[in-house]
């Protein structure tokens, strides 16, 4: 757990960035935000890559900045590793090149090579020159050459947006494993949900300058106030569970959370394994009674918490606790109406196995 | 057949001497231009580029006057040397340096430009203070840059003729340099040594400016791509 005290303020055209929070980063905290919400400004001040008049940066128990204190640590000396958009790596060198030139500038303890290197398998690319390498690979790199810096602090900007789709899928997993294996505390700005479910604890919401939401990741999906996480295609919960069995014959994994249990397909995961899954508020329905012979496998007792009706859409967002956590359901306004439900009432929750992703 | 071979060492000290102070007096002077903000940057532009659309004979008679050791700079480098700038090879030097300025300056601030922000800022989250960046990232991705401007200044200094005779004259082994020897051996209707020495300098020139070109393409890199 690092602690990241930020207080800062920076106009940005035709707002400021105001934001003001004592950041307990476990793993990773996404920064949520749409365009110009100002999480690239955020990024670029705490790497020193920006300035501003007013404001106040803490890492750990060292001041990088301190205006009132004309205190700035330039970003050579901030011991933070930064990924691009674009992957900037230097076009002279080698992938090896781009890796030393790191390497050779690091402070303090050294990330093993051959590790960060497999990591990112990255073992036949290493005397390739930068102008040879696909988007995908020039991110790995990227991201490889951040970590040979020795950094107490990863700061991503929106590592998988640049180029084509194709290598949001080839790069995740890469994330992944790099997050897991080096254990740096992470601060990932993205603008859409997606990656965050997959790879974030923690959730800032940036919009405007400011913040509209910061917590864990199941806490602030289950904000039914917040648009950033309310899209059509993103509003979503995130369930934490435990896997309980595998029926290699139907191919299905059992999982429990709560005193509730779960039933789903596609897992690679084994009995014990503590996972995550994302279910999209569209994939729930809700029953008033328990309905019987029904295929959808998943069938919950869960109580209603919260409804946020949308009066310029045909959508209510309805918020239900099952086992002990939160899920955003989506219905239309229609059948909230007619099925009359309220906040407290007991209702039965529909979760189809193959709506399920797992995060 | 009479050949000044005083005058092609004289013209190719001269043209050395004037890359390697060029290129150290530009590496500042194109860094600034291509990286700060100022207003007055554009003046300071326009002053280094003045000598590609002046005559060489006024660049040579301001200088001619500055460098008289009656007064100004020409009297302070008398004062100090005993010696005076105009009509010596030190003052070829220094005019040879000012005239061919904009050529040694401009492809070296293309190349800085070029060499872009994002790149040098990933080198300081990587650790590099800004001298580091300076001579590890900035300097080798300008390197094109640098080449292109050595030649260009070596090649302008080898043709400059208006300006040396203005405040260097034909002095053998002290300003008499390839250009003024030619001319004077047309002058005097010697037609056969300037024949000769029209086709060494032409065939020298070639030369050179075919091996820049061959290094120029084995140094490509695509800049840019990397990114």
């Amino acid at each position: 757990m690092t602690r990241l005290r930020i207080d800062l303020e920076k106009p940005l055209g035709d707002f400021s960035l105001k934001i003001s929070e004592e950041l307990n980063i476990d793993t990773v905290l996404g920064v949520l935000g749409h365009n110009g919400a100002g999480k690239t400004t955020l990024l670029r001040l705490l790497a020193g890559l920006d300035r501003t008049e007013r404001g106040v940066i803490e890492f750990g128990g060292s001041a990088w900045l301190d205006t009132s204190h004309s205190i700035f640590v330039p970003p050579h000396k901030r011991r933070i590793g930064m990924v691009f958009q674009d992957a900037r790596l230097f076009p002279h060198l080698t992938v090896a090149g781009n890796l030393n030139f790191a390497a050779n500038r690091a402070v303090g303890q050294l990330l093993p090579r051959a590790e960060v290197i497999k990591t990112l398998g990255l073992e036949g690319l290493l005397a390739r020159r930068p102008a040879g390498l696909s988007g995908g690979e020039r991110q790995r790199v990227a991201l490889a050459r951040a970590l040979m810096s020795g950094p107490q602090l990863l700061l991503l900007d929106e590592p998988l947006s640049a180029a084509d789709m194709g290598y949001r899928v080839e790069l995740l997993p890469y994330l992944r494993q790099v997050i897991d294996r080096f254990k740096i505390p992470t601060l990932y700005v993205a603008h859409t949900l997606d990656e965050l479910t997959q790879l974030a604890d923690q959730l800032l919401v940036l919009r405007g300058g400011s913040c509209a939401a910061l917590g864990s990741v199941t806490e602030v999906l289950a904000q039914l106030d917040l648009p950033e996480v309310a899209g059509r295609e993103a509003a979503s919960s995130m369930i934490t569970a435990q896997v309980t069995a595998h029926d290699p014959d139907y191919q299905l994994t059992s999982l429990a959370f709560g005193g509730q249990s779960l039933s789903l397909s596609g897992l690679v995961a084994s009995p014990g394994d503590k996972v995550r899954i994302r279910v999209f508020a569209t994939d729930i329905a809700i029953a008033l009674e328990k309905p019987e012979a029904i295929s959808i496998r998943n069938v919950l007792p869960a109580v209603v918490s919260e409804i946020r009706i949308d009066t310029l859409s045909p959508f209510a967002d309805v918020l239900i606790a099952v086992g002990g956590q939160s899920l955003r359901v989506r219905m239309t306004r229609a059948s909230l109406n007619e099925l009359k439900i309220t906040t407290s009432q007991q209702v039965f929750a529909l979760l189809k196995t193959a709506s399920l992703a797992s995060g | 057949m009479n050949i000044d071979w005083q005058a092609f060492l004289l013209t190719t000290q001269l043209a050395g001497l004037t890359v390697v102070i060029l290129l150290l007096v530009a590496t500042p002077l194109a860094w600034w231009l291509a990286h700060s903000r100022r207003a007055w940057v554009g003046w300071v532009e326009a002053l280094v580029a003045l000598p590609l659309v002046l005559p060489p004979t006024v660049m040579g008679f301001y200088l001619l006057l500055l460098f008289a050791p009656d007064s100004g700079p020409g009297a302070w480098w008398f004062s100090l040397t005993g010696e005076p700038l105009n009509f010596s090879f030190t003052g070829l030097v220094i005019a040879s340096a000012i005239y061919s300025l904009p050529f040694a300056t401009q492809p070296i601030q293309g190349a800085f430009s070029s060499v872009g922000e994002g790149v040098l800022e990933a080198g300081a989250t990587l650790g590099a203070s800004p001298l580091d960046r300076f001579f590890r990232l900035a300097l080798p991705l300008s390197r094109r840059g640098y080449l292109t401007a050595a030649v260009l200044v070596f090649a302008h200094t080898l043709g400059e003729f208006g300006v040396v005779l203005m405040i260097g004259g034909n002095i053998p082994g002290e300003t008499r340099v390839v250009s003024v020897a030619l001319y004077e051996a047309v002058e005097t209707l010697n037609y056969g040594s300037a024949h000769t020495m029209a086709a060494i300098l032409m065939g020298f020139s070639f030369v050179v400016l075919l091996t820049v070109y061959g290094l120029n393409r084995r140094f490509a890199f695509r800049l840019g791509s990397g990114a």
